[in-house]
């Protein structure tokens, strides 16, 4: 059997990083300009960690789908960054970010990558501040902190709901700085299409000109992920349409494995589902959650009136008003975290309580802050998402209670990554969402930006030096290698066979029968019998495709259904893993929640002593069945216990 | 309590750079009023593709207005007739049943039309890539809070950072000037503490690579600040100008 190393350095938690760096080794200088890295993804980790490597001196290749790394998806994250900072001096430090966030994650992270994690956070703000990061200040010209779910702290810092959008322009610009200065040699609208390994280590990619439809070639003595989720398997996320797992898969499909790809994260505040042809869904961030408050009705008649249109929510006295969150949680109230609350929003609506024409929705409601701070403090806080929300809705939140519902936000799961963040192909890494390391089977919210940086900023350029050290006298290798023609006659031959379908169904008709699948079975709640089902539908649903999906259009040139098409083939076998680690996790843990194991209050019910492993799924070739290894999860420091946040 | 409406879309179709582009007519019915612009959209192509056509090429990506990727030109304006929005938060209730509309993609010489409604963007980083950031390298920087920034100046410095990099300000502009662009990043930096040490040579080398890459002159005619789906103001180009001078005096 495999066996799995994650290389946690020796010694007592608080000293593994600062020992894993002492003992590491490094690449001198004149020997940085001899090294190619190639970073696939401009978003948050992959921006920094490819400013980051060039600022040091190595030769670094970026790479993006987009017109500009800028857009990334990295730039929608809205509410904030967390940091362990404790300026608001509430009690916060590294070791309780590190604990919120092991248990946070329900128990299913490791302890060493989590704690660096809380250890980095606060560099990650000082090298934002100093980049010119816009971030909101007191009047005292210090930083303002708000609190997101999972923490009884504020130790989230934003700049307006647009945190995100700043952070990544930060990476943005430290990144064209580099470009300026010829560090960085950026391709932008390429798309990673194969990855080359030489003699078992990664040594480039194949790349697809998006413009023109040219397949490329390119060298690196190390290739580094940072390509994102794989949210839209769902077809419907709040992901960006071209958010995709492709990079991912093919590294599955080389040999990286794949770490619990069941783990997916269901957003509690996004904007209800209004129609067949909606194309995705939009979040509305958890920071309203500081100040709005989610009820129902608490009487199934007013409910029922509200769906008919006979009855306006302002009009529901306080009394018939159930504040549920508040109700069932009153240590954490509206902030638990996102699992949580998102479950309690589907209970409620599927016990008859929801409301919206659908009833697939719960309300958000700002009137007690309207009146305890005032319309304009709500408007300072929260100005971007009340105009986005009426922009879609057509409805004013300051008068009215949003409406809200759970809907695909984020995937926890990813490649497998050792301490490094190299998965368990040589010379390649993997930062940010397409890893699977640091969020568990839940991740809190504001902790994505945070991990994105700190693989990019502070991880990885350290240690994948301790790889490159021995490539110092490896020279930039040829990309006439049969390697390379190998993988690039693949390619070719993969998007040959695509346009030679001309069936009769659209990308999107394909991958919209993917999502309900995906969202029936795999979704919130899941179930033995409806897990079996879905792996049956996806079998019927992936030779569907292979034989019924219509291409316009010619592979040379631009071609965005091709595109779509070669993404889709991958969300099916995607969507197939992440049925088949469902089935196999027989227990509820963070956002993988089966019906057959729960508390008797309803709440997720973890089995630690068969299931406290990681997932690694290793491919085995195409129609045959992935092979599962676990990597034992330890806790040396935290004591697993059912989360409580009552 | 859906209400749907039918429309005629004249759409700009080009199959390349060189290729002599032309409007395209299309009907679409039944359309949601409470479906997206882009959603539209999609429904066009999803009927192009049913006859084995080839669908209308748009850029696109987050669909929540934070992205910048989408650029559609609507009825004479970037990002459509709402205000303070990007394309893909324009909804169709916004129009009648019936009524026609015209699609055309960003018309600048800056931003060549790579296919139908798409753009080429690539000046945008390159005027970056000439100066706007804080030249910081990763690590050896001082704690957060050390320096005390006033709040005025924050907000306004993100008043400014709210751009998105659209270039809805150059399809606006009768000049296809760039400055509203390129003003908010040299704002946004010269009103922060970190960024005022190399204020002038950051505005001299970003103005210089917008000229150089063919943008026009601004006349202040407004258009770009109210065409900019982000409400970013041209006090911020008065601001660049400042900066712009002192620079020279410097030299």
């Amino acid at each position: 059997m495999t066996k799995i190393d994650a290389k946690i350095p020796e010694g007592p938690l608080a000293q593994k990083w600062t020992n894993y760096k002492n003992n590491q080794k490094l690449v001198n200088p004149s020997n940085k300009r001899r090294i190619d890295v190639i970073v696939v993804g401009t978003g948050l980790a992959g921006a920094s960690a490819a400013a980051s490597m060039a600022e040091m001196g190595f030769k670094v290749k970026s790479f993006t789908i987009q017109d500009s790394p800028r857009r990334a998806h990295s730039i929608a994250a809205q509410g904030g960054i967390n940091a362990a900072k404790n300026y608001p001096n509430d009690g916060d430090s590294v070791y309780r970010l590190f604990y919120d966030t092991i248990k946070g994650g329900d128990y299913r992270a490791r302890e060493g990558n989590v704690y660096r994690l809380a250890e980095v956070s606060n560099s990650i703000i000082d090298q934002c501040v100093a980049q010119g990061v816009p971030f909101a200040r007191e009047y005292g010209g210090s930083l303002d902190n708000r609190s997101f779910g999972g923490a009884q702290v504020s130790r989230t810092f934003y700049a307006r709901g647009q945190t995100g959008q700043q952070l990544l322009l930060g990476a943005y610009q430290a990144l064209m700085r580099q470009v300026n200065e010829g560090n960085v040699d950026l391709h932008t609208r390429t798309e990673l299409v194969e990855i080359v390994k030489v003699d078992g280590k990664a040594r480039g990619i194949i790349t697809r000109d998006l413009v023109t439809g040219k397949l490329e070639r390119h060298f690196g003595h190390a290739v580094v992920l940072a390509t994102g989720g794989y949210g839209n398997t769902f077809f419907l996320s709040t992901n960006a349409m071209g958010s995709n797992s492709s990079a991912a898969w093919k590294a599955y499909q080389n040999g990286a494995f794949m770490a619990n790809p069941d783990y997916v994260q269901i957003h509690p505040t996004c904007i209800p589902v209004h129609g067949e042809f909606q194309s995705k869904l939009t979040l509305m961030s958890e920071s309203l959650r500081n100040d709005g408050r989610i009820w129902v009705p608490n009487k199934k008649e007013d409910a029922e009136a509200i769906r008919a249109g006979k009855l306006k929510p302002t009009a529901i006295a306080e009394e018939d008003r159930d504040y549920y969150l508040e109700r069932r949680y009153p240590a954490f109230g509206n902030l638990v975290p996102r699992d949580v609350a998102s479950r309690a929003a589907k209970e409620r609506c599927d016990a008859g309580y929801g409301v919206g024409a659908t009833g697939l929705a719960v309300y958000l409601d700002f009137k007690d802050a309207i009146e305890r701070l005032g319309k304009d403090a709500i408007k300072a806080r929260y100005g971007n998402l009340f105009q986005m929300y009426e922009k879609i809705v057509d409805e004013n939140p300051y008068e009215t209670p949003m409406m809200i519902y759970p809907a695909i936000h984020y995937t926890m799961g990813g490649l497998w990554v050792d301490y490094e963040l190299q998965t368990n192909i040589p010379g390649l890494f993997c930062l940010g969402e397409a890893n699977f390391s640091d969020h568990g089977a839940n991740r809190l919210g504001a902790s994505a930006l945070m991990q994105g940086l700190a693989d990019g900023y502070f991880v990885l350029p350290f240690t994948i030096q301790n790889y490159l050290a021995d490539d110092i006298r490896t020279p930039r290798m040829s990309t006439d290698l049969p390697e390379f023609e190998e993988k690039e006659n693949k390619v070719k031959e993969r998007f040959e066979k695509l346009m030679a379908i001309k069936g009769e169904r659209s990308v999107d008709h394909i991958h919209k029968d993917l999502g309900h699948v995906m969202w029936d079975f795999v979704g919130m709640a899941r179930n033995k019998e409806g897990l079996e089902k879905a792996l049956k539908r996806i079998v019927e649903i992936k030779k569907e495709f292979w034989t019924n999906v219509r291409i316009p259009g010619n592979v040379e040139g631009m071609n965005s259904e091709l595109e779509k098409a070669n993404r889709l083939a991958d969300f099916l076998e995607m969507g197939e893993l992440m049925a088949r680690d469902a089935l196999n996790r027989e227990e509820s843990c963070g956002g993988h929640f089966r019906e057959e194991y729960q508390t008797k209050e309803g709440e997720a019910l973890r089995r630690d002593d068969e299931f406290a492993y990681v997932s690694c799924w290793e491919y085995k070739g195409e129609d045959k069945e992935p092979v599962m290894h676990k990597e034992v999860l330890k806790f040396e420091y935290v004591e697993l216990k059912q989360r409580n946040y009552k | 309590m859906e209400k749907n409406i039918n429309i005629k879309l004249k759409v700009w179709r080009q199959e390349g750079p060189k290729v002599k582009g032309r409007f395209e007519t299309y009907q679409v019915n039944n359309i949601s009023v409470d479906s997206s612009f882009l959603e539209m959209i999609d429904v066009l192509n999803e009927q192009i593709i049913t006859e084995g056509k080839e669908p209308v090429a748009f850029d696109h990506d987050c669909r929540e207005g934070i992205c910048g990727m989408c650029s559609m030109y609507i009825n004479g304006h970037p990002h459509g007739p709402d205000e303070d929005i990007t394309t893909c938060q324009l909804h169709m209730r916004k129009f009648k049943d019936g009524e026609t509309i015209t699609i055309e993609p960003w018309r600048s010489a800056g931003f060549p039309v790579i296919k139908d409604l798409i753009v080429n963007r690539k000046a945008f980083d390159q005027i970056i890539a000439a100066g706007g950031y804080v030249s910081v390298g990763t690590g050896g920087v001082p704690d957060a809070n050390a320096i005390a920034i006033p709040k005025e100046d924050a907000d306004e410095a993100m008043d400014a950072a709210s751009c998105i990099g659209c270039g809805a300000c150059v399809a606006a502009c009768k000049n296809g000037s760039a400055m509203l662009f390129v003003s908010a990043k040299v704002s946004q930096l010269s009103l922060l503490p970190q960024g005022k040490v190399e204020r002038a040579r950051r505005a001299r080398r970003m103005v210089a690579k917008m000229d150089e890459l063919g943008f026009g002159n601004c006349t202040n005619t407004g258009a770009c600040e109210v065409e900019c789906p982000k409400g970013v103001s041209i006090t911020n180009i008065a601001r660049m100008n400042r900066e712009y001078l002192m620079a020279k005096f410097k030299d």
